[in-house]
């Protein structure tokens, strides 16, 4: 056993180097080639013999042909967001041929992205999401020039980043950056197709382009940040962003190529499930928008999180509602509850979320549900049976990462009032219990 | 001109919005007759009243629905038939899409 493990041990460590290896010599053979291609091609436009036997499939489309194609060698798009949109968009513009890829992200790898981010493979988790789509594209076609900015898109970096491309796609994931993106389009002149995905939904239309509607034009004021929900919160089928991120590179191929029929003034919805897409008219160019109008107030980029309310990330931040003597820690927790079988946990995360893993012996009762007197009812059956005459009996609440466990805690202070309990968050949630207490336990 | 009888539409929800509605998509609805016109600020009243099930203020903000709710006519932007002032007519498809940011 532990002479086989050993191996296995070696084997990944094997692995690893030699990948490691291959990536140097592709980033060497990559430099010797732009020195090479400097100084033999005069125009970058002019179709190579590759570019004939690779693209032939679409170039012998009338509506394309060479001239096309040449359009697409000379063109740049700017991708925002290289995950569950801008993977398969970035995948399919970097396979038909556009010259110039740029790619904006901040973040990591994580193996919850690998469901749906398909350029990501498991050997890149903690490499930055940047240059591990970089990789795997340049693998699909090494004469792609594929520019990375491994960075958090904000209003001192956009304009600069913008205006080096000729068209942009919105693979982000917050409605901050929508903003952010928008606006810099606008003030930039570029076109702006948009894509969002959630659940077994997308939507899916194009920004200022050819005097269309801006974001801003028919959404004037962001939504209240409580109203917004992420994939990490609300799931997301990884097929569906797919339909959505290829829909993307698309429209920006057509926009490149200067068709009529792209989608702008239209937005265009895919249900997943009944697998419909339903094409909606939208309002024109609104004269007086705040940012593309005829007399804009904003010239140049603004405070987008101060905005919109909200971060400019899908990673929710630290919440504190409680006070400290209202929070435990998981070592707490689990003295108490595990070691000494003191009190009961209440798990507020939706049934789906509990089914996948929870604390031995938890009670899932979802946030939602802690409005209903019969559930309030159903607590207050479940103490009269466990706590007998004890004073401040621990009621401990826990949720993934202990958001929601505080607003629990604060609805069942009120109901619960007269209990003579003591009701606590977990603080950290699951996500610090896995890390103090129980490595196996899964962080999702 | 009132209309003798109710008025039947279709109520359609998406993007997340059918959450606030019992999780369904689509209602057929009969709005009940009433003096004047059915608008659609007073089909969004009528809907705070009876098909709400939980927390309006996710869907509606004064009179008109929150930001980031898109009103849908037949497939068109509430914007191109007078907003709120639009008179609703027999078997109209009146869908709200909460717009979605995730990727
Ligand atoms: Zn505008």
């Amino acid at each position: 056993m532990s002479l086989e493990s050993k191996s296995i041990f070696q084997m990944e460590k094997e692995i690893a180097d030699l990948r490691e290896l291959l990536r140097s010599k592709e980033q060497e053979l990559r430099v010797l080639k732009e020195c090479e291609g400097s100084k033999t091609h005069l125009s970058v436009e002019k179709l190579s013999k590759d570019d004939i036997e690779r693209f032939s499939r679409q170039i012998i489309i009338p509506s394309i042909g060479v001239k096309g194609q040449q359009l697409m060698k000379g063109a740049s798009v700017l991708i925002v967001g290289a995950g569950g949109l801008g993977c398969p968009a970035a995948q399919y513009l970097t396979g038909s041929g556009i010259g110039h890829i740029g790619l904006v992200d901040y973040d990591e790898v994580d193996r919850s992205n690998l469901h749906r981010q398909l350029l990501h493979s498991q050997e890149n988790i903690g490499v930055s999401k940047v240059s591990s789509a970089a990789e795997a594209l340049r693998r699909l076609n090494s004469n792609v020039r594929i520019s990375e900015h491994s960075l958090q898109l904000d209003s001192s970096n956009a304009l600069n980043i913008v205006q080096q491309y000729d068209v942009v796609i919105d693979a982000t994931d917050n409605v901050a950056t929508r903003y952010l993106l928008n606006d810099a389009c606008v003030i930039s002149g570029k076109p702006l197709v948009s894509g969002s995905a959630l659940r077994l939904e997308g939507q899916l239309t194009v920004y200022n382009h050819h005097q269309g509607p801006c974001y801003r034009c028919i959404f004037p004021k962001p939504p209240p940040p409580e109203t917004v929900t992420n994939c990490g919160d609300g799931g997301v089928l990884g097929a569906v962003p797919g339909v959505i991120g290829v829909l993307q590179a698309l429209e920006a191929i057509k926009i490149v190529l200067g068709w009529t029929g792209v989608l702008s003034g239209q937005l265009l919805l895919f249900s997943g499930e009944q697998s419909t897409f339903r094409n909606i008219r939208l309002r024109a160019k609104n004269p007086s928008c705040d940012v593309c109008g005829d007399h804009p107030l904003i010239t140049k980029l603004i405070d987008y999180e101060q905005f919109c309310g909200a971060k400019a990330t899908d990673k929710e931040s630290g919440l504190s509602l409680l006070k400290q003597e209202q929070r435990v820690s998981p070592e707490t927790l689990h003295r108490s509850f595990i070691c000494k079988n003191e009190g009961i946990v209440i798990d507020v995360r939706d049934s789906e979320e509990f089914n996948m893993c929870a604390l031995p012996n938890s009670i899932n009762i979802p946030l939602k549900k802690l409005e209903e007197v019969t559930t309030i009812q159903k607590i207050k059956e479940i103490l009269d049976s466990r706590k007998k005459n004890e004073e401040n009996f621990p009621v401990y609440v826990l949720c993934r990462r202990g958001n929601d466990s505080q607003r629990a805690v604060l609805k069942l202070e009120q109901s619960l009032g007269n209990e003579n309990v003591a009701v606590c968050d977990l603080e950290g949630g699951l996500h610090a219990w896995a890390r103090a207490i129980d490595s196996s336990f899964p962080i999702y | 001109m009132s209309q003798q009888q109710g008025l039947e539409i279709t109520l359609e929800f998406g993007g997340g919005a059918e959450l606030l509605f019992g999780n369904l998509k689509k209602h057929q609805v009969t709005l009940p007759a009433c003096e004047g016109k059915w608008t659609i600020r007073s089909l969004l009243t009528w809907m705070k009243d009876n098909l709400l099930k939980e927390r309006p203020e996710l869907f509606i903000q004064g009179e008109t629905v929150r930001p980031g709710i898109l009103v849908l006519v037949n497939d068109a932007d509430w914007e191109l038939l007078g907003q709120l002032d639009y008179e609703i007519e027999a078997k109209d498809n009146i869908l709200f899409i909460s717009t979605l940011h995730g990727g």
